[in-house]
């Protein structure tokens, strides 16, 4: 049974409609990347699985339905969203961002700062003092202290210098290979999803145009959707 | 010389007991009570600062709670002294003239005003907010005008200050003894408070509401905690500052006291730990010694606001630490 199943979601901001038919399942312990060319409704597909914006269509997580919640039930529910640009909270220190997001489970202060040790040296310093690497970690560790059951990364690696993407990539790959958590991953790398996610779905226009195991992927298809 | 902020507050606790302990010493009782009123002040402030320095809500309409607790003390000691029955819907009472019981009675009132209020007034915010709790402090204010039972305008005057097991009252050490400790408990709670995870979601809540949710956390609710606690601090200091008096009034009630409360937090500086007793200090030393020679030295309290406002944004305790915030 999935985890998190998305049928026909449709979304719209005010008068005009940004999701169209989106269809995605997830598996507990799955890695997932959603897919598609700039504009086509990855970000807003995961606002509206986090219920930060108004949808419509089928959306349930083991079963239950999201529609009837509001984001923060969502979240306790075991969805852990990693948002696009960051968003720690700036005023609090490391250590703060990480406990005022932590809910009772595996995921401590210790082992995120296994998962990240640049963020154990860094536990009593300002998030808003932190390089933008660093933040992301942060913006990681602090899903994590959620305890969630479906971790969504939404352009975890994006303007961050190589070796720290490299760093995060690691980091999603020791998540997938060591804890049951699921993933969703967007990202812009194609090469880097193609790595870690077991399988992909690919936006255009809103809806799902395509969807399958990572190994299907040829790269006509992304070529086609995806353009690279 | 910049100092560190446990220092500041050390120096700063250590200083309001000082100066009482100096009055008796020097035989000055009026001294001990003005110590005592900054101490009230304080604590009323202190509570408005986990609204204002870790919600980063603006309450203009705190007085309610000042007043609820005032009016509590006054309503059951006035009747405990009339040898009267207070009749409630559910039940009678004859009242009361002991200290602990009044500050359960006006914590628990406060805390449950507090409740209905921020169930309304959170459904706004910024300009709407501030709004909303003057509105409802207006209320309370006409509402104690026109109870005529309980000396409407005119207030109500109790005759002999409440008692505590094991103190005198009436001595003026006493009863500051009395809020000094109740003040160094609020403030060690809130620090521990502010530390807590309720407290850094709070702080959190306030940097970026939408943030919060999507990590489980619902800011509406956390606020309205965070009005509760509050509103039940407050209420705390209304009924020992009626019992300082021992006598109350609907300036209890009033927009300027709600406004004063706000001012001295940021005298001292908005969500510090010490923030409120330096600017209860401050208010409470201008209050008496310019308030001697003009009537006008609110004037004089405008101008120190303005300069913090403009120069020193972290209040006094910014300006002797160097930090502009908590964290900085």
């Amino acid at each position: 049974m999935s985890l998190l199943s998305v049928e026909g979601l449709t979304a719209r901001y005010g008068s005009s409609q940004a999701l169209f038919g989106v269809d995605l399942t997830i598996a507990t312990g799955e890695v997932t990347a959603l897919m598609g060319r700039n504009g086509m409704g990855k970000t807003t597909t995961v606002k509206a699985i986090c219920r930060l914006i108004r949808s419509a269509g089928r959306l349930t997580l083991d079963g239950a339905d999201l529609h009837c919640l509001p984001s923060h039930k969502v979240a306790r529910m075991g969805v852990g969203l990693v948002p696009e640009g960051r968003r720690c909270f700036a005023d609090l220190t490391v250590r703060e961002n990480l406990i005022a997001a932590a809910r009772p489970g595996e995921w401590t202060l210790k082992s995120v700062a296994q998962l990240f040790p640049a963020l154990a040296e860094r536990m009593a310093q300002r998030a808003a003092s932190l390089s933008g690497g660093e933040q992301q970690m942060l913006a990681i560790g602090r899903a994590l202290m959620t305890n969630p059951r479906l971790l969504i990364l939404d352009e975890a690696t994006e303007g961050l210098a190589p070796i720290v993407r490299q760093e995060i990539w690691a980091a999603v790959r020791r998540l997938k290979e060591e804890t049951g958590v699921a993933i969703l991953l967007i990202d812009k790398s194609v090469k880097e999803l193609a790595q870690v996610s077991d399988k992909a779905v690919i936006l255009a226009r809103g809806k799902t145009v395509w969807s399958g195991p990572m190994t299907d992927l040829t790269p006509e298809i992304s070529e086609r959707y995806v353009g690279v | 010389m910049r100092l560190s902020e446990p220092l500041v507050n050390t120096i700063v606790l250590a200083g309001l007991l000082a100066v009482p302990l100096y009055a008796l010493v020097v035989d000055e009782p009026f001294t001990i009570t003005l110590a005592t009123r900054a101490a009230i002040l304080a604590l009323a402030a202190v509570g408005l600062n986990i609204l204002l320095g870790i919600g980063g809500l603006v309450s203009f309409g705190h007085a309610v709670f000042f007043g609820i607790g005032g009016y509590a003390m006054g309503i059951l000691a006035f009747h405990a002294q009339t040898y009267t029955t207070l009749d409630l819907a559910v039940f009678t009472t004859e009242g009361t003239k002991s200290m602990p019981v009044i500050w359960l009675v006006a914590m628990g009132l406060s805390a449950a005003i507090a409740f209905l209020i921020g169930l309304l007034s959170l459904r706004t915010s910024g300009v709407y907010f501030i709004m909303i709790t003057l509105a409802f402090g207006q209320m309370f204010f006409y509402f104690a005008i026109s109870w005529a039972q309980y000396g409407g305008e005119d207030g109500l005057s109790i005759y002999v200050r409440n008692g505590f097991p094991g103190l005198n009252t009436l001595v003026p050490i006493q009863f500051f003894g009395i809020c000094f400790t109740i003040l160094c408990i609020t403030l060690f709670l809130k620090a521990r408070l502010q530390a807590s995870s309720f407290g850094l979601a709070l702080n959190a809540a306030r940097q970026t509401p939408a943030r919060v949710e999507t990590v489980g956390l619902n800011p509406t609710r956390l606020k309205l905690l965070a009005f509760v606690i509050s509103g039940a601090i407050t209420g705390l200091a209304g009924a020992l500052f009626a019992d300082l008096n021992r006598f109350v009034s609907p300036t209890m009630f009033s927009w300027q006291l709600s406004g004063e409360l706000i001012v001295l937090i940021i005298i001292g500086g908005v969500g510090r730990l010490m923030g409120p007793v330096i600017g209860a200090c401050i208010f409470v030393a201008l209050e008496h010694f310019l308030g001697g020679l003009t009537e006008f030295w609110h004037v004089y309290l405008g101008i120190i606001l303005l300069c913090i406002v403009l120069f020193g944004r972290g209040g006094v305790i910014g300006l002797l630490t160097g930090k502009v915030g908590a964290h900085v």
